[in-house]
């Protein structure tokens, strides 16, 4: 029997404006609107709009919140004060990638975390599980829209000054109160918007009549994967580690946190395998699972619109993980060569 | 620009969603209206060799959008005589003009009978009401 899809707070709006809707972690989503190309420029050259309100929201709350999130967490809370955001990651007792996210600092004693819709359910349990007295993990998820608006030009459509990066602050487009975070997935500059769900429908209206192209999950994974951002479920997962993945930089390995100890171990005497970018220098689209000759595997690949040609990121042993390692990734039979390149694959000129 | 919905019916189509164009003893070989906005603005066309052979109800190429890979699906057998180059090099010439410019092979047929298989528009249009 078909499984009913979650719908987010814009989906009558999604169906409007002709979307393809397809099946994505157990929602409904679009995953393009004009089509993938043309959606993926207007971000790199203007402003695109996401609904993004699939992601899931917790609140963690309680004078030992911190302690819990400290110990589940592997960047350092202590180091963000009360208006500030933070990326970290959620891992297992192995040190393997439950979920990456963004941690809100509220006040002292109050986070909000937004993550992986895909992964919702298994952080809230995992988190649950590790409760302490004077902490509480509340989902919710369902009381918040979540609209990613990104791009060069997004903030002056949004009328919105510019601000530091993971900052966030409580604020109103055209009347519409908001929390505006300073994040995004798509290597542009730009912002999210997290708005009660009641609210979320008049909020894309605002964003869209200001300029803002609606854009689908389609151009949401090039663009993400042009700026080189790791996809959990694709390049992270609880089967890879921070080490291996180039995330050391958000793990704090002086604190202990859920597999902290096994990775001090792996960076100790350093990772067999790495996750980098490549760029195809054939003719070829990388895709997910091919695999990369002399051991390796390709985590994520696309066809990028602005370089116009196939790019991708992959784990791939330490001796090939050099800016221009020469890469050849077996695709359907066929060896096609490839080029390792620093992070991120494209980065707009200014 | 895309192209709008349309299936010209001058040619044979096959139910994997493949057109052929038949010309003597030659077909000209490409993928539908409906195959294409299926998969999206096309970004790469992997075409068999020029002199490969090809045989009816099998994959001859691939062609792939941002998101997908598809295998091409010969609706006739035969000779690869020519490689559509401008397909090649701008793959969503297919998305602009299927029947036209975005044609993908042509082919010398290996068996003509085999073209009294393939579906005339009505009943290909049949094949697309119920994809």
């Amino acid at each position: 029997m078909a499984q009913t899809l979650l719908r987010t707070p814009l989906h009558d709006r999604h169906v409007a404006l002709g979307a393809r809707m397809v099946p994505f972690a157990g929602w409904e989503m679009p995953v393009q609107y004009a089509g993938v190309i043309p959606e993926h420029k207007a971000v790199r050259a203007d402003a695109g709009v996401f609904d993004v309100s699939h992601m899931g929201e917790f609140e963690v709350e309680g004078p030992r919140a911190t302690e819990l999130l400290q110990a589940t967490l592997s960047n350092d809370l202590e180091k963000i004060q009360p208006g500030e955001a933070q990326y970290t990651l959620l891992t297992n007792d192995r040190g393997g990638i439950i979920d990456d996210l963004i941690a809100y600092r509220l006040d002292e004693f109050r986070y909000l975390l937004i993550v992986n819709a895909a992964n919702r359910e298994v952080d809230f349990a995992w988190l649950k599980e590790r409760e302490i007295p004077g902490s509480d993990v509340r989902d919710v998820s369902d009381a918040y829209g979540l609209l990613a608006v990104q791009g060069p030009r997004a903030l002056e459509r949004l009328g919105l000054p510019e601000a530091r990066q993971f900052t966030f602050a409580e604020g109103e487009l055209d009347g519409i109160e908001c929390m505006v975070n300073r994040t995004g997935y798509t290597g542009e500059a730009g912002c999210e918007l997290l708005v009660m769900a009641e609210d979320a429908r008049a909020l894309w209206d605002s964003v869209l009549e200001r300029g803002a192209v609606p854009c689908g999950l389609g151009a949401r994974d090039t663009l993400r994967l042009e700026a080189s951002l790791p996809l959990h479920g694709n390049d992270i997962t609880q089967d890879t580690d921070a080490i291996s993945a180039g995330l050391g930089w958000c793990c704090d390995l002086d604190k202990e946190f859920s597999g902290a100890q096994e990775l001090r171990e792996l960076r100790a005497r350093g990772p067999e395998r790495k996750l980098i970018s490549f760029v195809m220098e054939e003719k070829a689209i990388p895709r997910q699972g091919m695999p990369v000759e002399g051991g390796g595997e390709v985590t994520s690949g696309t066809h990028s619109p602005m370089l116009d040609r196939g790019i991708g990121m992959g784990y791939v042993p330490v001796a090939s993980t050099a800016p221009d390692s020469v890469l050849a990734i077996d695709v359907r039979g066929k060896s096609r060569r490839a080029r390792v390149v620093k992070r991120p694959i494209y980065k707009r000129e200014e | 620009m895309a192209a709008s919905e349309s299936y010209p019916d001058d040619l044979k189509y096959h139910k994997e969603h493949d057109w052929a164009r038949i010309e003597g003893d030659e077909a000209v070989l490409g993928i539908t209206w409906f195959a294409q906005d299926a998969l999206g603005e096309l970004v790469h066309y992997e075409p068999p060799n020029e002199g490969d052979t090809i045989s009816r109800d099998a994959a001859y190429g691939e062609v792939e959008s941002v998101k997908a890979v598809s295998d091409v699906v010969a609706p006739l057998s035969g000779e690869v005589l020519e490689v559509n180059a401008k397909v090649v090099d701008e793959p969503e010439t297919v998305n602009e003009d299927p029947y036209g410019d975005g044609w993908l092979i042509r082919i010398r047929m290996g068996d003509p009978a085999e073209v009294d298989a393939l579906l005339d528009v009505a009943a290909y249009k049949q094949v697309v009401a119920e994809s």
